[in-house]
């Protein structure tokens, strides 16, 4: 502490107490930056908290089993429920998730693994950048002229093609960064081994990387079930059951809000408050469950 | 795999010079039967990057070759040139040959895959597989299509890496979730688990505390009567101690970079009670890190 008094020009006196000082610029600024920056995450926290309020406030109302089994009701009819949406939105998400998961992981295997740099990879990799941009009612254009004109009919298939295209970037993006955080050192342990870049691919890359791929499949997921526009005019609506025909219009939770909300009839707005409280929880599960059950435990 | 032995009279006066290549009765390139791996590299370049010049250590059957030297002389790149690890750095070019059982490694027609197949690899730093203890050692057998009793094989392999006593109860947990030293022995047990002919090491031990070490070293011994070992090590007496054979490799830098080459290679006994190179005299005394 007592330093020469030579240093004395250059470094300010040390205090001879450790003790915090609030009064102290120093100490000040830091408090207060600290408090803006927790109020302002606050306050970017708040739409979200805000917005689960209203739902749960609006909805609970007509929570109760028999909303998941009953069928949605006709104009100015009371009962019934939204089973047939709740069924719908799954049959076409697991549709587009046919459709998605192989196209998307194959592209992030090639784009980790073979591809690399080449100018091929580089493309694919921009391509799928811009795609995870696309406005969602292009793919239910794209999907309308490709499955609805050529098929004659709207159908939860085309309602699946459109969430597929919607998907298979985000799925091959953020598959290819799980492949591509494997440890190289792994890969070179097998490689020592005499392995070929198949079986490393096969039997270390992938497993190595299947949470964080499946973390990507479930936030891909979690958008494609909440969007209304591409399925407006590929896979419409139906006011029946799922019967095994998928190339039959059906029922989805986002078309029934869109189609609810604005109506006339007491009832039916209620209804969408309800499908839209039972949609906002299935998508925070799905973002839930990829965020925790997706980790690896036992890594330090 | 030829297991004859090199006379002691014939192997004193073959390696009489600094460099050994220049007097051992190769021949015609890798003909020499004594050899199991005849290195001999004229240089190494990573790009543009000279790494390693005139360094030709052929390596004995049955024997433990060491390389010493201080950082950044190209000990581990040399080493990886013997089963073509450096085939994955981007840029890797060299001049020379490797004749492994008497075939040249880098001839256009051969399969780098099946060289690797029958040479063992523990790098420097743990890289144990994100998969179960025993998974990790069975690896390597289920690649070479291995039909016996995996339990026995990975028992043998985990004693012989002085590893079992700790995992017995847990191979079904992850490799990932032992201690570095521990993680480091499992990738031992994984490379002595398919019974290498060739098993090459870079610094095994560095990680691991003397009793593992010393369990280690014991089990490179009783390995090399069926096998041959190659190890870089930083460890003067772990050289001294397991050692049949050193290489000492020096630092060039007269041209501006940092070329590594070789400067004595002769038996272990030799090299470090009478060395001849001033070099290797002043490294050995612990003048160069």
């Amino acid at each position: 502490m007592a330093h020469a008094a030579s240093n004395s020009q250059d470094i300010p006196a040390q205090k001879s107490s450790f003790h915090k000082s609030l009064g102290e610029p120093r100490t000040l600024v830091n408090t207060g930056l600290t408090v803006l920056a927790v109020a302002l995450s606050l306050v970017a926290m708040f739409p979200l908290f805000s917005v689960l309020y209203m739902l749960l406030v609006k909805g609970a109302a007509l929570l109760s089993p028999s909303l998941f089994s009953e069928l949605t009701p006709g104009a100015g009819m009371d009962g019934g429920g939204i089973g047939n949406a709740v069924v719908g939105t799954l049959v076409v998400v697991l549709i587009a998730t046919a459709m998605a998961l192989p196209l998307g992981f194959m592209g992030a295997v090639y784009l980790a693994e073979y591809g690399g740099e080449t100018k091929l990879a580089v493309v694919v990799r921009f391509c799928g950048k811009v795609l995870t941009g696309l406005p969602s009612i292009l793919a239910g254009v794209f999907a309308y002229a490709m499955v609805v004109v050529t098929t004659g009919s709207f159908s939860a298939f085309a309602g699946g093609a459109a969430m597929a295209i919607l998907m298979v970037p985000t799925v091959m993006l953020t598959a290819e960064s799980a492949l591509k955080a494997v440890p190289s050192k792994m890969k070179m342990a097998a490689f020592g081994m005499g392995a070929t870049r198949a079986q490393v691919v096969t039997q270390i890359v992938i497993p190595t990387a299947i949470p964080g791929i499946l973390t990507g499949v479930m936030l891909a997921l979690a958008r494609a079930m909440g969007e209304t526009a591409p399925l407006l005019f590929t896979a419409l609506f139906s006011d029946y059951w799922f019967e095994g025909e998928l190339l039959k219009p059906i029922a989805s939770l986002s078309v029934l809000i869109y189609n609810f909300a604005g109506s006339p009839f007491e009832h039916q707005v209620a209804l969408a408050w309800a499908a839209s409280l039972v949609l906002v929880t299935i998508v925070l599960v799905l973002n839930i469950i990829a965020q925790v059950a997706t980790r690896r435990p036992e890594e330090h | 795999m030829t297991t004859q032995q090199l006379s002691p009279t014939m192997t004193d006066s073959k390696l009489d010079s600094d460099r050994a290549s220049a007097s051992l009765p190769v021949g015609r390139a890798g003909a020499d039967p004594g050899v199991v791996m005849d290195c001999r590299i004229k240089t190494l370049h990573y790009g543009n990057f000279l790494a390693v010049r005139d360094t030709d250590i052929p390596i004995v059957p049955n024997e433990i070759t060491s390389f010493i030297g201080p950082s950044g002389c190209g000990k581990s790149t040399v080493l990886r040139s013997l089963n073509r690890m450096n085939d994955f750095v981007n840029g890797f070019r060299f001049t020379g040959s490797v004749h492994y059982r008497g075939q040249d490694i880098y001839a256009p027609n051969v399969d780098p895959v099946a060289v690797r197949r029958s040479i063992g690899m523990v790098f420097q730093q743990p890289n144990p597989f994100a998969m179960s203890i025993f998974k990790n050692v069975a690896f390597g057998l289920k690649l070479n299509n291995f039909k016996g009793d995996y339990a026995e094989r990975v028992e043998k392999a985990l004693r012989g890496a002085a590893l079992w006593d700790e995992v017995k109860d847990k191979l079904n947990t992850s490799g990932l979730s032992l201690s570095g030293g521990q993680q480091q022995r499992l990738c031992i047990a994984r490379a002595i688990a398919v019974e290498p002919e060739l098993l090459l090491m870079d610094e095994p031990c560095s990680a691991l505390d003397p009793i593992a070490t010393r369990r280690v070293e014991d089990l490179m011994l009783e390995l090399k009567e069926k096998y041959t070992i190659a190890i870089v090590t930083h460890n003067l007496q772990q050289a001294q101690r397991v050692a049949d054979r050193t290489a000492f490799l020096f630092v060039d830098t007269s041209a501006g970079g940092r070329t590594g080459y070789l400067i004595e290679y002769r038996p272990s006994a030799e090299l470090f009670s009478d060395p001849r190179e001033e070099r290797t005299k002043a490294y050995i005394r612990g003048e160069f890190s």
